[in-house]
Formats: C-alpha cells, sequence, structure tokens
C-alpha cells in the first residue's frame, strides 16, 4: 500500500485532519467547533505557504 | 405519615447510582476513546463528534503509513526516537495492530516517508486530545 502525494498536498491534508479534532475538541457549540476549525485550517495553510515563500525570498 | 428520614434516603438514591456512573464514564471514556479513536465520544451519544473524530486519525494514521511513514518501536536510543514511540502510542489499537502487521518499516530514499512518519506521530496525539475531550464530556465540563 503506497500512497503518492505532494508535499502541498500533505500538508493540506494534514491540516485538515488536525483542523477537525482542533475544532471539536478545543469549542463547545458546534457553531464554534466549525469557525474556530476553519480558522485553525486557514492559519495551517497560511502559514505553508508564507513559509514557502519566505525561503523563496532567503533563496533569491 | 411518611418518616421524612426515609424519604430523604430515597431521595438520594439515584443520584448516588447517576454520580457513580458518571465516575466511572470518566474512567472508561478516555480509555476506550485512546484504544479505538472515537470511542470515547460513540459511548456517550456523540455520533457525528465521535466519527469525525475517527475519521481524522484513521485518515492521519493510514495516510502516514500509505507514504511509508515509520512506526517506531518501544526504544532507548535516540530521544526523538523515545518521544516519536510515545506519539505513535497514542493511536491505541491503531498503533499495536501497526506492530503486529509489521506496517510502517519506513523508507529512506524517499522525502514524502518522512511526512509519513509524522502523520503516524500527530495522528496518536492527536488521538490523545480526543481521549482528554471524552473525558471532559464525561465529568461536564463541556455539553
Amino acid at each position: 500500500m503506497t500512497f503518492e502525494l505532494s508535499h502541498f498536498n500533505a500538508a493540506l491534508l494534514f491540516a485538515l485532519c488536525a483542523s477537525t479534532v482542533f475544532g471539536i475538541t478545543q469549542r463547545n457549540t458546534p457553531r464554534d467547533m466549525f469557525r474556530y476549525g476553519a480558522y485553525c485550517f486557514v492559519l495551517f495553510v497560511g502559514g505553508v505557504i508564507v513559509a514557502a515563500w519566505a525561503m523563496w525570498a532567503i533563496k533569491h | 405519615m411518611a418518616n421524612p428520614q426515609n424519604t430523604a434516603t430515597v431521595a438520594r438514591r439515584p443520584s448516588k447510582a447517576a454520580g457513580a456512573s458518571d465516575n466511572s464514564m470518566a474512567i472508561i471514556a478516555p480509555i476506550a476513546g485512546w484504544l479505538f479513536p472515537g470511542l470515547g465520544h460513540f459511548i456517550q451519544r456523540r455520533w457525528i463528534r465521535g466519527l469525525l473524530l475517527m475519521l481524522a486519525v484513521f485518515v492521519m494514521f493510514f495516510a502516514g503509513l500509505g507514504m511509508q511513514g515509520k512506526v517506531y518501536s518501544l526504544n532507548t536510543g535516540d530521544l526523538l526516537d523515545i518521544l516519536g514511540f510515545v506519539g505513535d502510542l497514542g493511536a491505541g489499537a491503531l498503533y499495536f495492530i501497526a506492530r503486529t502487521m509489521d506496517w510502517g518499516i519506513g523508507n529512506i530514499h524517499r522525502a514524502v516517508a518522512d511526512y509519513g512518519t509524522k502523520y503516524v506521530v500527530v495522528a496518536g496525539l492527536l488521538n490523545v486530545i480526543a481521549a482528554v475531550d471524552a473525558h471532559h464530556i464525561a465529568i461536564g465540563k463541556k455539553p
């Protein structure tokens, strides 16, 4: 069983799973859970994009 | 005329039983949640939360294995290897199944395999968070 993912897709899958668990466990109501999960997802993915551009800037 | 003392005793009994049930659930729920992702929520009838937690942990764990990530065994070597084992152990039954089936041997020739190793560790850590959440529900700290 082998699973091929690009680095970005791996980061997206990681963000999706982690933010799902964070959202459910860190908030009390379904609405807050969804909002916090979405917030964590955006931070995860945004962090990846910012870090990628930072590394690009360092290299150039 | 009813004896007020007897009435009080009868009235107290159900709450005592309920308290004992809560206490046992506070212990059973996190253990069940650790052993099988989401089970701690299922036994408290939090079906959707349990299902989502189970999916998140399962997807991370098996995606990690699919990327040829490594599953750590009990070791006394490098500190990061010991912490990796502790993280992996958080996945409960998934970890024991993976060890029994000899999954997660790792592949140092693939960069993505290192991501897979992290996926497996994080799946275990997320499962621990979910088990603690099941405990919070059982003690009434969370609805």
